[in-house]
């Protein structure tokens, strides 16, 4: 399949939306840093030690039944907008996206798996779900693993693990994340403690685009930090019981804010769906702030439950790449937030009124 | 006098002995007095054994600090310094006395417990079976018994082609 088509095919972000239990969680990712025994890290490699690298890996990744239907390109051969809209859909990282040449990347139909080779390290596989889905993750992405160590001799140590060019990601190489929406926190000033706790528990808080990345939307990215001396399944069950404590403090947070001043909540809602209805300058982190305060809203059902997969959508398609392929149009920064507003406003004008207060009764699952 | 302990650096007779912790764990160092002079060990503040170390080890291994250099893809120690990143799967065994101290403060743990792919289980358990076999070879040939020598010759061999097919089926 071709990158554009990919492009075009609804993604497990863009389409399924968090329909899962809990929604202040969007999404779950796990990637295992992996690399071929004997070979430089690409790093250290020279241009044909990682052409070789990348066509025995682009093959071997290519081969695995579920990767059958997948995009399979080098990155030299994928334009900057191409590049930009797969960072902002979480399937590449920038560092691969700027990579000099001899990279690559798999990526399968759904966009649930994908797989950068020659990024930090030879094999960077990564799974991705909609939703709170630890242990669904873990255990797709392992068995894609195993299939592909089959193929590959992985570097290996039985004392230290998975040989990864970083020592930070030693032993396992597994760095399980998800991204939460935390905007009661943000509201009330309570992340920067959260944050502290979070690194005391030896996980790590980022914005949504990982390192050094603001938070707008008030998502952040939530993952451990230590790699080795644990198994997988320890890391996993200690990240899922930090990420729970974070939604207990999250749905907290809200009440509190709902008791203290209603008014004040509803205001910034309403005063958000307004913006987006009748805006016609709309930067990036803009809409991003104003979707986050209509998703609150709908999980403190002044919105129907119906409504958010449209806010989820545009969570990433408000994002510059995804604006600028929409419009089919080489656009300037000026000309990219009015066609933002322009496509929010026809999105959003037949959503419905809050109705605040909140119907009473019980919460909906 | 022959059980007294030398210097660590210049091998003179010892008369000062330290004992210190760090990272939980315990190290010791001897060193003659004009050593511990020179190193500033008489001042406690301003002296870690930590350092004291690293620095002996490497001017005892090899002749300029920054040579140490791994045999596969030629990275240096002061590549490492400059990056944080290794060369090759390799460079963990060369520079295992960097890697070492730095993980206790840097993961939960120092040892791998988590997945073991199954095919680098198996190439270690073959890897050390082989070498089991090679020592009870020589043992054999050097006591003169040819019999069992030649059968750790087949046995040898036996493993040598396990081992084989499933390197190059990776191709």
């Amino acid at each position: 399949m071709t990158i554009t088509s990919l492009i075009e095919t609804p993604s497990e972000l863009t389409s399924s939306a968090a329909t899962s239990k809990c929604a202040v969680v969007l999404m779950t990712r796990i990637r295992l840093a992996r690399n071929v025994a004997g070979r430089s890290f690409p790093g250290w490699a020279d241009a044909d030690q990682r052409s070789e690298i990348l066509a025995t890996c682009r093959e071997a990744v290519g081969g695995l039944s579920s990767m059958k239907r997948s995009v399979n390109v080098a990155v030299s051969d994928l334009n900057e907008l191409q590049k930009l809209i797969l960072v902002e859909r979480h399937l590449i990282s920038r560092e691969l996206s700027g990579s000099k040449s001899g990279s690559g990347l798999v990526i399968n139909r759904d966009q649930t798996f994908s797989v950068m080779i020659n990024e930090e390290d030879h094999l960077r596989i990564q799974v991705l779900r909609a939703g709170f889905q630890l242990k669904k993750a873990w255990n797709a992405i392992n068995d894609l693993d195993s299939a592909l160590e089959e193929k590959l001799d992985y570097a290996f140590s039985p004392q230290w693990g998975y040989l990864t060019a970083c020592p930070t990601n030693l032993g396992t190489g597994m760095r399980a994340s998800a991204m939460m929406h935390l905007p009661a926190l943000v509201i009330s000033g309570q992340m920067e403690k959260i944050v502290r706790a979070v690194n005391q528990l030896g996980m790590v808080v980022r914005g949504l685009f990982g390192e050094g990345s603001d938070a707008s939307g008030s998502i952040f990215q939530i993952s451990n930090q230590t790699t080795l001396g644990e198994p997988e399944e320890e890391i996993i069950k200690r990240l899922q019981s930090v990420l729970q404590s974070i939604v207990e403090h999250e749905l907290n947070a809200r009440q509190k804010l709902l008791e203290a001043d209603p008014r004040k909540l509803f205001d910034k809602i309403g005063r958000a769906y307004g913006i987006l209805q009748h805006s016609h300058v709309l930067s990036s982190a803009e809409a991003m702030n104003l979707l986050s305060l209509l998703r609150l809203g709908v999980d403190l059902r002044i919105f129907p439950e119906d409504s958010r997969p449209l806010i989820d959508r545009f969570l990433i398609e408000a994002q510059p790449g995804h604006v600028q392929h929409a419009a089919q149009d080489d656009l300037g920064a000026v000309e990219r937030d009015a066609t933002r507003a322009a496509r929010l406003r026809e999105e959003f004008a037949r959503f419905p009124v809050p109705s605040t207060p909140p119907p009473s009764g019980p919460k909906p699952d | 006098m022959g059980s007294s302990l030398k210097c660590d650096l210049c091998s003179k007779p010892a008369t000062v002995h330290l004992t210190q912790i760090v990272n939980n764990k315990v190290h010791k160092v001897d060193l003659c007095e004009a050593c511990a002079q020179a190193k500033g060990v008489t001042d406690p503040n301003g002296f870690s054994l930590a350092d004291l170390l690293m620095k002996a080890s490497l001017t005892n291994e090899s002749p300029t600090p920054t040579a140490m250099r791994c045999d596969h893809c030629g990275f240096t120690q002061a590549e490492f310094k400059k990056h944080g990143r290794f060369g090759c799967p390799h460079c963990y065994e060369t520079f295992a006395a960097i890697v070492e101290p730095m993980l206790g403060s840097m993961h939960k743990g120092t040892t791998h417990t988590g997945k073991v792919p199954a095919r680098a289980a198996s190439r270690k358990n073959l890897h050390d079976r082989l070498t089991a076999l090679e020592g009870e070879l020589d043992n054999a040939i050097k006591s003169e018994r040819y019999e069992d020598a030649a059968r750790f010759r087949d046995e040898i061999l036996q493993v040598k082609q396990a081992f084989v097919p499933k390197i190059e089926g990776s191709r």
